[in-house]
């Protein structure tokens, strides 16, 4: 055999083999958690916060507590740059270090993972986003969408214009525009915001923008003849940029102006200027670095550096909410070691763990967050637990809490949420476990 | 018959009942359109001047939006405190500036190795830089959405009955004075001149002495430039950010119905565009769901199309056998 040979069948099992060893050697006392971001691309500033929060909090848990129940956290980023295909290659990829979950953070790669969950035994944590008929865990056993979806959103949405307006009888006759991204995202809340249309009587206007949003002209003119009492908007991106501005310009009440949550972050707002002032927008966490887990991290993640946690968006609405996440998916993974006795549950035991996640007042006050979201109970049949809505409005320098928490009108939601997971279930030959 | 009605009559009937309405989603159409011209001429300069589709002019508005941005930080600007009137001119000078350095670097590291080169290796070595660019632009600095304010006012007011905003009616008028400046510049000068012989034939160009490093910089500094007024006038209006670079998409269905090669047809094709598609949306959109525009600009360029193949103002192919 000669040395180019041998070295070549070195270099190849070594190659080969590495994965393998790798994986072995993380499967000790780590818990490996992929990280699928958005560090370029058109949507990287709202990537960008979203992935820290993730790996701050992990970085947290590693340094103060060694981990999770003994276990470190081990975490590698995946680059999809927004681009669903490329998304599930990250996903296809970072499969083979056996995670026990996974946050895909955007709506089209939740769907196309969907399917792939049962069978490659990785729970889907979609937190707030992604497929809404999810929430019905029997057909869903290994999505979960908690704490709240797109239509119980906008259902809260409702309810809130409701009692700004003074009582929900007084909806009839009023005109709704719905300004939303032209994609699956953007038409989630159509089918509820319809349902309402007609038990309340207020008269709904769908206004789809392209992606990605950068000219809306012809939305914001229709916008000004239609002049509706109350806009909701359902965008992303330098969509919500636009928007905002566009409606600033025509002089349109911002106070009437309510963006989902992935329309109300400081991205959204500031590049518009004073003309944000007023906007507002729903949320189901805090906003600001004010709690004791932000605290904990300016003081183990930055050194105390407020500079350098500011410059990596600490306390930002997207890096709550992805710290949030991470908060969501950390606890599943101690409620599986507990369950199970183990330190590193595999994904079919944090299947478990989410599924019996009770995330107390309690619980969230030892962590650092007191009064941070509210409590969370997930079940077998409830994989989104209909979560209360809040809304918070833009100052002109940062975001306040305008509203108490608003619960979802579930007895809209649950049934056409629950005949939406049955004609899933139909279409996919999926016979629906049972929860009794 | 409903449908019918839907269609073909009930628009019209709708334009002609509110005709304050019409008139300005004509004029709103109209500064959507100016807005895609700008970007427009920068793809005409560089196709003028070499007959390659620059793939990465969206890019380079997005470097200058950038680059400006970066500049007025630099010097202290601020969300709460804006810079006097004298150090915004000295940014956009340095952007500038900048941005003619980036044509020497272009000329010298890009187009020189290609010269004589088929035309698809230089339109594959302009998506090269467009993904350059983006990576480098986004090292240098940062992802964030960078809100632009150079003290245009953007106070809306109304006019008739018509809403009218003051940073539009700015952008409309840059745009006029762009198009006029260059268009003298093409047709009247000598360099301009050289620049339409350079486009028809690399080597009969180099023959008759025109030095064609120099035309290339010079174009490239002209499209870097007309590219930072776009990127300042867009950027204005969403911050600046990686998407910027998307706006390239407007400006396809304007060349084509335009013309690549015709300053004056970037203006009234982008005209065309605006306001054809601002139309459609709102009297035919809603009757399919709506979000019709972006689709509907490429149809009505390739409508065109079926009859000029070379666009409103382009210039005719002649074929010698």
């Amino acid at each position: 055999m000669s040395v180019r040979k041998l070295t070549l069948g070195l270099v190849s099992a070594a190659v080969l083999t590495a994965p393998i060893l790798a994986t072995k050697a993380q499967a000790a006392d780590e818990i490996f958690i992929p990280l699928l971001v958005y560090r370029s691309g058109a949507y990287a500033p709202n990537g960008i916060p979203i992935a820290n929060g993730f790996r701050d909090y992990f970085d947290l848990l590693n340094k103060r507590d060694g981990g999770v129940g003994g276990a470190k956290i081990v975490w590698e980023e995946c680059e999809f740059a927004y681009n669903t295909k490329v998304g599930v290659e990250c996903y296809e990829r970072l499969k083979a270090k056996k995670p026990v979950i996974v946050n895909p953070y955007s709506t089209g790669l939740t769907y196309k993972l969907i399917p792939k969950a049962p069978v490659d035994k990785v729970p889907i944590l979609s937190m707030g986003y992604g497929r809404t008929a999810a929430a019905d865990g029997r057909v869903f056993p290994w999505v979960f969408n908690f704490p709240t979806t797109y239509w119980s959103q906008a259902s809260a949405f409702v309810k809130y214009v409701g009692a700004q307006e003074g009582g929900m009888g007084k909806l009839k006759g009023k005109k709704i525009a719905l300004v939303y991204h032209n994609s699956a995202y953007g038409k989630e809340p159509i089918p509820t915001l319809q349902a309402l249309e007609k038990k309340h009587g207020f008269k709904l206007t769908l206004l789809a923008v392209d992606h990605p949003g950068q000219e809306q002209k012809a939305t914001w003119l229709q916008i000004r003849r239609l002049r509706p009492d109350w806009i909701f908007m359902w965008g992303w991106g330098v969509m919500n940029q636009v928007a905002i501005k566009e409606a600033a310009a025509i002089g349109y009440p911002m106070d009437h102006f309510i963006g989902v949550w992935w329309s109300g972050t400081e991205t959204d707002v500031v590049p518009a200027g004073a003309g944000a002032k007023g906007y507002k927008a729903g949320t189901f966490h805090g906003a600001g670095p004010g709690y004791k887990a932000h605290e904990d991290i300016l003081k183990l993640v930055y050194g105390g550096d407020v500079g350098k946690a500011q410059d990596n968006k600490w306390g930002e609405v997207l890096y709550n909410r992805g710290m949030m996440n991470a908060v969501y998916s950390i606890e599943a993974i101690r409620t599986a070691q507990k369950k199970f006795g183990v330190k590193v549950p595999t994904g079919e035991q944090v299947r478990w763990g989410l599924e019996n996640l009770d995330l107390t007042a309690a619980r969230l006050k030892e962590i650092g967050l007191d009064g941070f979201t509210k409590p969370v109970k997930v079940s077998c049949r409830d994989h989104e637990t209909a979560g209360p809505v809040m809304i918070q409005q833009w100052d002109g320098h940062q975001w306040e809490f305008v509203s108490d928490w608003i619960s979802p009108m579930t007895d809209v939601v649950r049934p056409m949420l629950e005949e939406a997971a049955a004609s899933y279930a139909k279409e996919n030959n999926i016979t629906p476990r049972s929860c009794n | 018959m409903d449908v019918l009605y839907a269609v073909f009559i009930a628009p019209f009937v709708d334009m002609a009942t509110a005709p304050i309405f019409f008139a300005e989603v004509i004029i709103g159409g109209l500064i959507a359109g100016v807005m895609y011209s700008l970007v427009a001429l920068g793809f005409v300069l560089i196709f003028k001047a070499s007959g390659v589709f620059n793939f990465a002019q969206g890019v380079l508005a997005l470097f200058a939006g950038l680059t400006l941005v970066g500049l007025m930080e630099f010097m202290g600007q601020t969300s709460t405190q804006q810079l006097p009137w004298y150090l915004i001119a000295l940014a956009i000078i340095g952007t500038a500036a900048v941005m003619v350095a980036l044509a020497f670097a272009i000329e010298r590291i890009v187009l020189r190795p290609l010269v004589n080169q088929e035309q698809i290796i230089l339109f594959m070595s302009t998506i090269g830089l467009a993904l350059f660019l983006e990576g480098f632009g986004d090292v240098l600095w940062g992802s964030d959405v960078k809100a632009l304010d150079i003290g245009i006012p953007d106070a809306s007011f109304e006019w008739g009955g018509i809403l009218l905003n003051q940073f539009d009616l700015v952008a409309a008028a840059t745009a006029a004075v762009l198009v006029a400046v260059l268009a003298v510049f093409f047709q009247k000068t000598r360099v301009g001149r050289a620049l339409r012989a350079v486009a028809d034939d690399h080597q009969a160009a180099l023959s008759v002495g025109i030095p064609l490093k120099s035309i290339w910089v010079i174009v490239w500094s002209v499209a870097g430039i007309v590219a930072m007024v776009a990127g300042i006038m867009w950027g204005a209006k969403s911050g600046v950010q990686f998407s910027l670079s998307l706006i390239a998409l407007k400006a396809l269905p304007v060349l084509i119905l335009g013309g690549f090669t015709s300053v004056p047809g970037a203006i009234v094709g982008g005209l065309i565009i605006g306001v054809g598609e601002k139309i459609a949306e709102i009297y035919w959109g809603p009757l399919i769901g709506g979000a019709i525009e972006n689709w509907f600009a490429y149809m009505l360029a390739m409508v065109f199309l079926l009859f000029r193949p070379q666009g409103l103002f382009g210039e005719k192919i002649i074929e010698r056998v």
